[in-house]
């Protein structure tokens, strides 16, 4: 299926990936070439086969639920690009 | 004096307990071979003052009768691996000044074991990319040469930076990591052994997520017994780690035997492709004649779902990556756009990415994006998912006839110059992983051993894929195939 500028516009909307409206049309093709490549999976039978959730079949470890980490806020703060008062900061989201 | 880098790990090893020189001695060898190296632009970020500590303590450790084989053994770390402190950036401008507050599972265990840290090693943004052309620390450039030109050409990807150092001995090992082939596909590009363990076999806690499913690191190294030697470092259960197995690590180093008499080599025919070139073919026959003289039984076999094999990766790693990538938002860590009056979160998180990631990184974003949003879901996410099953049914049907390993060429080609696949289609240049993703999507182990040179003079290498969990097996056999293809060629110095 190919992609149009309007599915192109829209797919970098949702990735959160500021892309000019002049850019579109070139990224609308790539995408398309890529699902094209994609489309082969079609060709096979897929009828009463189970996705695969996990590569190595394995129980999931569980964990006591207690606390083991904490009292780390100078190292959680530290790479970030801006941050007031102890927390992280961002332009205002609420009005 | 760069003699000392040359040396594989297990004669470094040796000399270090005779005390026929220093971990010092042997870490500024390195350091000097970095030095000299900087054309090809392999290591990113050097860390002498952490190496030359980490030395001195080795070599105290060695004197007090340290019998660690990595202890006082100088290394270099792919970039995709926090080491704390140090700048760890995948190799793209959105981690650019980050420096984590903790150390990877893998590269603690290395230093746990008296590893030494040379510095960071250059790779594909993000691990996606086969031929170290995405970074923004700029292209790594291929130790070899074809014969009589100067022609500079690419040493594979992702990680291209830790192929050219360890093949140029800058180090005498590095860590890698493969989510599609980006450990065995660049030690094939330059003539070292590239490992990818079983899916769980070392912790992926501390390594930049790509495709949490596919991703597992391993050891690149200058031979078969030292892929031994380093992966036993690196491997072990992480309660950090949730798929990380609990099962005891073997000594791989003591199945290192050579005799694989009356062991099953499987040869899969879909793995011949069309236009495969013929030196590859015959490198292919070849291998399996060596293996078939040290006394194993070749066996062929059939993986019917291996032409699906890219298009299901093409779908399944976007995918993960688009939700591993979603962090990246200019908030916690790294590169944050700077901002128009007016600007809200929405456009910081917009023009943050698309300042942050390369090119194809969007693009990957992107595809993964699209192929997991409302009514496109089942269609193409699902679809793959269940031919994933498939494959690695293929697998374990050839497994149940008692096939100890399967031998196929580790890539289609030799190494390419550089900027000649960057202008054609996206698509031609993951054909690139063609028999390496498979491997990836059953979580099975592999190695890549060189074998040989084609006519260009550049090396090329075959692939071993294990049994799950068998990694010493697969050791073994890819140590007997070693010794018979006797490699031993090495790049000139032209750097």
């Amino acid at each position: 299926m190919a992609i149009d500028v309007d599915t192109a516009r829209k797919v970098a909307k949702l990735a959160r990936i500021a892309v000019p409206e002049s850019e579109l049309p070139k990224v609308a093709k790539e995408l398309s070439g890529i699902l094209t490549f994609m489309e082969r999976l079609n060709e096979v039978d897929v009828t009463n086969v189970k996705p695969m959730t996990s590569v190595t079949p394995m129980e999931l470890k569980r964990r006591r639920d207690e606390i083991t980490d904490g009292n780390q806020q100078e190292s959680v703060l530290a790479n970030a690009p801006d941050t007031k008062e102890g927390f992280f900061a961002v332009p205002k989201v609420v009005e | 004096m760069t003699e000392l880098a040359k040396l594989t790990i297990e004669k470094a090893r040796d000399g270090l307990r005779k005390k026929a020189f220093s971990s010092a001695e042997l870490t500024n060898s390195c350091l000097n071979a970095i030095q000299e190296a900087k054309g090809l632009n392999a290591f990113v970020h050097d860390t002498p003052e952490i190496a030359i500590k980490q030395a001195t303590d080795a070599d105290k450790a060695l004197g007090q009768g340290d019998t660690s084989s990595m202890c006082g053994i100088p290394i270099g770390i792919k970039d995709l691996f926090c080491t704390k402190g140090v700048a760890s950036q995948a190799a793209s401008k959105i981690l650019q000044g980050f420096k984590p507050e903790y150390e990877s599972t893998i590269t603690q265990n290395l230093w746990d074991s008296g590893a030494v840290m040379l510095g960071k090693l250059n790779m594909d943004e993000f691990a996606m990319g086969s031929s170290n052309e995405t970074s923004v620390y700029g292209d790594v450039v291929n130790p070899w040469q074809e014969a009589k030109s100067n022609k500079k050409l690419s040493p594979g990807g992702s990680s291209g930076g830790s192929a050219a150092a360890v093949s140029a001995d800058l180090c005498l090992a590095a860590t890698g990591t493969d989510t599609g082939g980006s450990i065995r596909q660049p030690a094939a590009f330059v003539g070292i052994t590239g490992l990818k363990p079983t899916y769980g076999r070392c912790s992926r806690w501390g390594v930049v997520a790509f495709a949490s499913s596919l991703d597992q690191a391993g050891p690149m190294t200058k031979c078969v017994r030292d892929a031994a030697i380093m992966l036993e470092v690196m491997s072990g259960h992480d309660a950090k780690d949730s798929t990380s197995v609990d099962i005891p690590v073997p000594n791989f180093e003591n199945f290192l035997t050579g005799d694989i008499r009356g062991k099953k080599i499987g040869v899969p025919k879909e793995y011949r492709m069309d236009g495969m070139p013929d030196e590859i073919e015959q490198l292919w026959t070849e291998g399996t004649a060596m293996l078939k003289d040290a006394g194993a039984k070749i066996v062929d076999i059939s993986l019917p779902h291996t032409k699906f094999a890219l298009p299901v990766y093409y779908v399944v790693a976007p995918a993960e990556a688009s939700s591993n990538l979603a962090r990246y938002d200019g908030v916690r860590f790294g590169h944050r756009s700077s901002l128009s009056l007016g600007d809200g979160i929405t456009e910081m998180y917009e023009k943050t990415r698309a300042e942050g990631f390369g090119e194809e990184v969007k693009r990957r974003v992107m595809i993964g994006t699209y192929v997991l949003s409302a009514g496109f879901y089942d269609a193409y996410y699902n679809r793959a998912r269940k031919v994933r099953t498939l494959i690695k049914g293929d697998f374990e049907n050839v497994f149940a006839q008692n096939i100890d390993a399967i031998l196929t060429p580790a890539t289609p080609s030799s190494a390419f110059g550089l900027g000649e696949m960057k202008e054609v289609d996206p698509v031609q240049m993951y054909l690139n992983d063609v028999f390496t993703v498979p491997v990836n999507l059953a979580g099975l182990p592999g190695i890549s051993v060189p074998t040989g040179l084609d006519k260009k003079g550049l090396p090329l290498g075959l692939q071993l894929i294990g049994r799950p969990w068998e990694e010493a097996e697969m050791l073994n056999i890819a140590y007997s195939l070693e010794s018979s293809a006797s490699f031993s060629d090495k790049p000139q110095q032209w750097w």
